[in-house]
């Protein structure tokens, strides 16, 4: 599989989760992934350390797709791509 | 079928009973059925007259209770009961009181807040947890 350039990515829905700690992140994806169409992108901005290993996870487990993040100052993108 | 996690909750201070809350929304965001017996200190903290004013911390390190009462609100780590309150929103989570806990304290189900779905023993528990992926104590 070619690398995603996720810098390029356009996201469906963006959840803004900084400032809140574990398991505030996760629970924002898990209730944000609805709101997006199957095959879209979820966009989860994290400034919590567990979010990089929670959310691919979570994404494993309920059958979605680990896009991978973007370290910014401060804080992650992450992104999901819904798949049911 | 559905993954279960079986947890005991028996502390009734606030830094355990938050990483109760925390471990359970864990197993709902990940898809499990959660099932959890309040018993003991955990099912007193469960009094509607004590929830929201409960700040028990345990006693080993109790000093440290007002500190981390702060940061944690600084930190919006919700607290343990609204944790709880959304995890049932969200999935399938149930709340149980123990029986045996529910009697020795006179308990009646007006005293207890709505997020307690029935009350049960033992043997109800022990069934649960045999068939559960996960099975704590805390």
């Amino acid at each position: 599989m070619d690398p995603i350039d996720l810098g390029a990515i356009k996201s469906e829905k963006v959840v803004d989760a900084r400032g809140t700690s574990c398991p505030g992140p996760l629970l924002e994806t898990k209730k944000a992934i609805t709101g997006v169409s199957v095959g879209g992108i979820l966009e989860t901005l994290s400034s919590d350390e567990g979010t990089r290993q929670d959310i691919p996870a979570w994404a494993r487990k309920m059958g979605h797709e680990f896009l991978g993040f973007i370290a910014e100052p401060g804080y992650d993108r992450l992104f999901v791509k819904r798949l049911k | 079928m559905t993954d279960r996690m079986a947890l005991i909750v028996f502390s009734g201070t606030v830094d355990k009973l938050t990483a109760a809350a925390t471990i359970a929304s864990g197993g709902v965001a990940m898809g499990m059925d959660v099932e959890l017996f309040f018993t003991y200190w955990g099912l007193n903290a469960l009094r509607k007259d004590m929830m929201k004013t409960n700040t028990r911390f345990s006693k080993d390190f109790e000093e440290m209770g007002p500190m981390m009462a702060q940061v944690m609100k600084a930190r919006k780590v919700p607290a343990w009961y609204e944790l709880l309150a959304k995890a049932k929103e969200a999935g399938n989570l149930k709340i149980h009181a123990c029986s045996q806990t529910y009697d020795l304290m006179g308990m009646k189900k007006e005293d207890l807040s709505e997020m307690v779905d029935d009350v049960l023993g033992v043997a109800m528990f022990i069934e649960a947890a045999s068939e559960a992926k996960i099975s704590l104590f805390i």
